[in-house]
């Protein structure tokens, strides 16, 4: 299996000696060069993935919905994908009369940026990333906060006002979630004790899902909620604001919003997979399909989770991010940094059943509070209830 | 020219590029993007300089945060796409000269006096530079770490009684 598994990087190797040797290329014309690939691969790469999480997001969704889902274009509706891309590419492309067209046309492709973007940094095998950065995690963060000046741009530049109230709502909703999802993934990075991505997977011989659930939970949550997912939908959904801050695009700008949506999903899926299910580790196949096969698990779940549960309101949505997770995640941090290193220099094992013991305290004692302070809430509504009788 | 050359001034461009649209752009909104780009050129030097994460933390203070901010106080002020502001007030030709005697001071200071005498540390970069600033961070500096805690705190509270109901 080592070739299957180091096909990738053979490749790459010989396309390099192929440049370096054999047409003697200087050493930094190659590396501009790999460069320039390696961000074209990257990007198609997203593209490819989108075509494949359409079509598995509404086979999916559909069957939990018990419907067939598509299923005329192609053997079991698989061109369906490339029959919408025909459609948004020869719809007309209308720019509102007041709205600024600079900025109009720009903010889907400043969406789309900071989604390929989190390709770098994803490590999709053994020796297989973009670039080992030594500041890996903190990078993802930082590409997550670019998503809001895209937003705000398309919200702002439509001229529309219920387009520029959804775009606050979006900033209001991506900017409370990102601050648990940082937590999380801190609590991870203290635990490895690296914040590149490589060493984070290398570290994991038990996936960090085990051995943390509260923060891969909390990070599930909030990544939900920082791709726009539902039960996080509020801002795209039909029935609500009538598609949010995108009220005003068509045809193909409308289909770069989604598929910075999707390419984000599967980034976003990806670094689930890397930093709480140990990346590409796995017994028996090459270690970039294990990889996939991961990411793909994670999807289901966030497809699944979108077919289960309703939308959650605006003020539920910042009361559960505020009120909830921000607390749970501050104590998950606490707890896991302080139960790490008291027992830094004893076995693995111990260490796994310490963490793992601690965290489910944590969930005991978490399901105690919320229902001790939603018991109090309900009895607070009875005695109105009951006085104003 | 090496290749560091190249990619110095090309950044370098950007980031005046973004400044330049940041003082004549008559559009708020333009202007706050432009910002944007010179915060992600000084980010783009940073990395030059080797220094990883000063520049992911600028991309994620200055334009995650930072701009956002700013991007909200023009959304709440009134004549924003007012197309017939003017970008000077009277005295723009006093500031001029102020400013062009400023550049010509440090142009000459760095062109001739400082040019062989800048100091370069003799350790080079440290190996570790994560570790041995988180370290330094609550070890050898640990009071001012604290006191900015504490002040985002106080400024946390601050918005949170400033922004209530009653």
């Amino acid at each position: 299996m080592n070739i299957l598994d180091d096909l990738f990087i053979t490749i790459g190797q010989w396309w390099t000696a192929l440049l370096s040797n054999t047409l003697g290329l200087p050493d930094g014309i190659v590396l501009v060069i790999n460069g320039l690939i390696g961000g074209l691969i990257f990007a198609l790469l997203g593209v490819v993935m989108v075509l494949v999480l359409t079509y598995m997001e509404r086979k999916v969704f559909s069957r939990l919905q018990d419907r067939i889902g598509p299923n005329r274009w192609g053997p079991f509706g698989v061109l369906q994908a490339v029959t919408d891309a025909i459609k948004m590419l020869i719809k007309e492309d209308i720019v509102p009369d007041e709205a600024d067209r600079l900025l109009f046309n720009l903010a889907p492709v400043l969406m789309v940026i900071p989604a390929v973007m989190l390709y770098t940094v994803l490590p999709f095998g053994r020796g297989m990333q973009g670039s080992d950065l030594g500041v890996g995690a903190l990078y993802v963060v930082a590409i997550g906060s670019l998503t809001s000046i895209a937003v705000m741009t398309a919200g702002w530049s439509s001229n529309n006002k219920y387009g520029l109230l959804g775009a606050f709502r979006v900033i209001a909703q991506l900017v409370s979630y990102e601050i648990p999802m940082v937590l999380a993934v801190a609590s991870v990075v203290l635990v490895t004790g690296s914040m590149s991505l490589v060493d984070i997977v290398e570290s994991q011989p038990i996936p960090n899902a085990i051995l943390m659930p509260v923060a891969f939970l909390v990070y599930m949550a909030a990544g939900m909620a920082e791709l726009g997912r539902s039960p996080f939908d509020l801002l795209e959904a039909d029935s609500e604001i009538v598609a949010g801050y995108f009220i005003e695009y068509s045809g193909m700008k409308f289909a770069l919003f989604f598929l910075a949506e999707y390419i984000n999903m599967f980034a976003v899926a990806g670094l689930v997979t890397t930093l709480f299910l140990s990346g590409w580790k796995g017994p028996v196949l090459p270690t970039w399909l294990w990889f996939f096969i991961k990411t793909f698990a994670v999807v289901f779940v966030f497809i699944w989770a979108r077919g289960s549960w309703p939308r959650f309101r605006i003020d539920h949505m910042l009361n559960f991010a505020w009120k909830f997770l921000v607390p749970l995640a501050l104590v998950n941090l606490m707890v896991v940094g302080l139960v790490d290193k008291l027992l830094t220099d004893a076995e693995m094992w111990v260490r796994a059943v310490a963490l793992l013991g601690s965290n489910l305290v944590l969930v005991v004692v978490t399901l105690i509070v919320v229902a001790w302070a939603g018991r109090r809430s309900r009895s607070a509504a009875l005695r109105t209830i009951a006085g104003a009788r | 020219m090496s290749i560091e050359q190249f990619v110095f001034i090309a950044l370098s461009a950007i980031t005046l590029l973004g400044g330049w649209i940041v003082i004549t752009n008559r559009n708020l909104y333009r202007a706050a993007l432009g910002l944007v780009l010179s915060f992600f050129g000084v980010a783009g030097l940073y990395a030059l300089l080797d220094a990883g994460f000063l520049a992911v933390v600028q991309v994620l203070i200055y334009v995650g945060a930072i701009s956002i901010l700013i991007i909200f106080a023009i959304m709440l002020t009134r004549r924003v796409m007012d197309r017939t502001a003017v970008q000077h007030n009277a005295q723009w030709g006093i500031s001029a000269l102020v400013a062009l005697a400023l550049f010509g001071v440090i142009g000459y200071t760095l062109l001739f006096r400082a040019a062989d005498q800048w100091a370069v540390s003799s350790t080079g970069l440290p190996e570790k530079p994560i570790e041995m600033l988180g370290e330094a961070l609550v070890t050898t500096y640990a009071l001012p770490f604290e006191v900015a805690s504490v002040l985002l705190l106080v400024a946390l509270v601050g918005a949170i009684v400033i922004a209530r109901e009653k």
